[in-house]
């Protein structure tokens, strides 16, 4: 499995791109690879105030229903319209044109607490057993 | 499709039912309906006979599935037998006849009924009271934190936190929510069990329940349940239990006793009312002691050798439903109970548990089984073994329908892979469970030996496998007329 090592990554299987001061945020592929093919996603509100490990997306698949949570706290800046219409996006680029939405962080000083791209290859193995 | 559409069958001009001649004076339309009501184009309706429609909707109920034609192990959704007689019963014309705006004078006898199926509802289950009114297993969880919330904030203490296992049915933390709680999931343990150390760290005094469901969703029954709810009463908060799997206690455990606040009840899982489609469902809620004055109004007592319906409780949180719940489907499960009776109810939690363990023992060698003890009324295999020779559990569903079974529940609980949850129930006959075993032990050994014939599953159904992507991405839910765009 893919997990590029400039990102950071939640135990909740959110990847981060960090630029500046704000946030992208994306799910894995090892998520994306779980829920299967996904067919709707709500996306949170433009300015939204968003907390750490607060829950601020869905996501659905042909599988489940699926909880996306804020890696960090901040404020939604953008969030990613072309998954309305196409939400393979996240199945076909999950890094890339899938990414989610933009946190503008309060303390990016909460990236040390997210896994690194290593540690979070480890969680994954752990869960599949 | 084998069946065409009804609009396919159309053939213009053709007409079910010719109306004899207008034999009284016709009237202007305009003088009945106001001319910018009117339709301008006629309704596009299908044009067909009699004979087409009876014949198009007798053929179409022959797609049916259910379990009135063959076995139906969808885990969690206890898909037992309905027995007839109780229909009989339901339809009897005092009943059937019955108006919801009729005065409580005239209608003792079902208000009896009513007063007794709640006096036996409270005895199963060791509950001080019941509301009948919830339509649904769901409502009955939403009235379950909605009294919760009220409990809280009549105290004084409006605290904030539903604290849920990760192994529990979508419903509870959707329930959770939908009364504006945070939900705080926590991972079960390795027993498939809820893990008191984790729970303890969860604790807070914002926490105002646990929702637990027991035995729970992998069908393993919550052996320190005194202790969970020790836990959450020492910090007072309360626990809620989701009834869905009372079929594996009934007659032998009280929730009331396990220390159980709020419980709700499927009525059409454990006392064999009909299925979705087949009716509508009902989900009492049943309360301890100190969350009795919250329950819904109105209420069916006793005063002076009458029933009446009671409205004056300050502290209720209102009406949840018009009237006072879906009363034909309550007939049907008060005719379960006394049918059965005390011993009976305690047989079938004892033949759904035997039943369960026999189809579970019968499978482990073809099938990975992640929590081997011994089960309650339902089980979770994992297709893990399978998924490895590229086929899914998803395949393994599909090719249970060319072998004439319905699928058990798959991709649940989440916190298995490849999850398969199977839940036979007592009705079925060893006969039954065995050609359901064989049928999925045949598919392991394909799974082996000709994957492909599993993954091109099914090739027996009316139709094949469909394309549920395509069919969630583009909803295609009307039938267009070509031609006029519409």
């Amino acid at each position: 499995m893919d997990f590029p090592v400039d990102l950071s990554y939640a135990k909740t299987h959110e990847w981060v791109r960090q630029k500046g001061d704000e946030a992208i945020v994306g799910i894995t592929s090892y998520a994306q690879e779980q829920l299967r093919d996904i067919v709707f996603v709500e996306l949170p509100k433009l300015g939204r105030k968003v907390k750490a490990k607060q829950p601020c997306a869905v996501i659905e698949s042909v599988k489940a229903a699926y909880d996306t949570y804020a890696p960090v706290s901040g404020e939604i800046i953008r969030i990613n319209t072309e998954l309305e219409g196409s939400p393979q996006l996240i199945n076909e680029d999950p890094y890339g044109k899938g990414w989610l939405f933009i946190i503008k962080m309060n303390d990016p000083g909460e990236l040390k607490e997210l896994l690194s791209s290593q540690a979070y290859a480890v969680l994954c193995k752990e869960e599949h057993h | 499709m084998p069946e065409k559409l009804i609009f396919e069958i159309s053939s213009p001009g053709r007409r079910g039912v010719r109306f004899p001649e207008c034999d009284v004076p016709k009237r202007p339309l305009e003088d009945m309906i106001p001319k910018r009501l009117q339709r301008t184009t006629p309704p596009r309706l299908p044009e067909v006979s009699e004979l087409d429609i009876v014949r198009h909707f007798t053929r179409l109920s022959h797609l049916n599935y259910s379990v009135d034609t063959n076995f139906y192990p969808l885990g969690s959704c206890t898909m037992k037998y309905n027995p007839k007689v109780h229909e009989d019963i339901a339809g009897l014309e005092g009943f059937k006849k019955l108006h919801p705006y009729q005065p409580h004078e005239q209608v003792q006898g079902v208000l009896r009924l009513l007063y007794d199926f709640s006096e036996l509802l409270k005895e199963v289950c060791g509950m001080p009271e019941f509301s009948l009114q919830p339509a649904a297993g769901a409502q009955g969880e939403l009235l379950g934190m909605m009294i919760t919330r009220v409990y809280y904030e009549k105290k004084g203490e409006p605290r904030r936190k539903i604290i849920i296992p990760d192994s529990a049915h979508g419903t509870n933390p959707a329930s959770a929510a939908l009364c504006g709680f945070e939900v705080v999931e926590i991972k079960s343990n390795k027993e498939g069990m809820v893990d008191l150390e984790v729970l303890k760290k969860a604790m807070s005094p914002e926490v105002a329940a646990l929702m637990i469901t027991n035995p729970n969703t992998l069908g393993i029954f919550e052996k320190e349940i005194r202790a969970i709810c020790d836990i959450l009463h020492a910090a007072g908060g309360l626990v809620y239990c989701d009834g869905a799997n009372l079929n594996a206690l009934l007659g032998r455990v009280k929730p009331g006793d396990m220390g159980i606040d709020l419980l709700h009840l499927n009525l059409h899982k454990t006392f064999t009312t009909p299925h979705g489609g087949g009716g509508p469902g009902a989900g009492p809620l049943g309360v301890s002691e100190p969350l009795r004055p919250f329950l819904p109004i109105p209420r069916v007592e006793m005063q002076k050798g009458t029933f009446i319906f009671n409205y004056n409780f300050p502290d209720s949180v209102g009406r949840l439903k018009p009237f006072y719940g879906n009363i034909g489907i309550i007939i049907r499960a008060y005719a379960y109970i006394l049918s059965l009776g005390r011993e009976g109810l305690g047989r079938v939690s004892e033949a759904a548990v035997l039943n369960a363990n026999y189809l579970k023992k019968k499978l482990s060698q073809h099938y990975d089984i992640p929590y081997p003890e011994g089960c309650m009324h339902e089980f979770v295999l994992s297709g893990r073994r399978q998924k490895r020779l590229g086929v899914t559990t998803m395949d393994i569903a599909k090719r249970l329908l060319d072998y004439g079974f319905y699928a058990p529940t798959i991709y649940f609980p989440l916190i298995v892979e490849e999850a398969l949850m199977i839940e036979p129930t007592e009705t079925e006959s060893r006969e039954t469970l065995d050609d359901f075993a064989q049928a999925l032990v045949s598919i392991a050994e394909e799974a082996e030996k000709q994957p492909e014939l599993v993954k091109g599953a099914p090739h027996n159904t009316p139709v094949r496998r469909l394309d549920e992507v395509k069919a969630a991405r583009q909803l295609d839910l009307r039938w267009s007329f070509t031609g006029d765009g519409l």
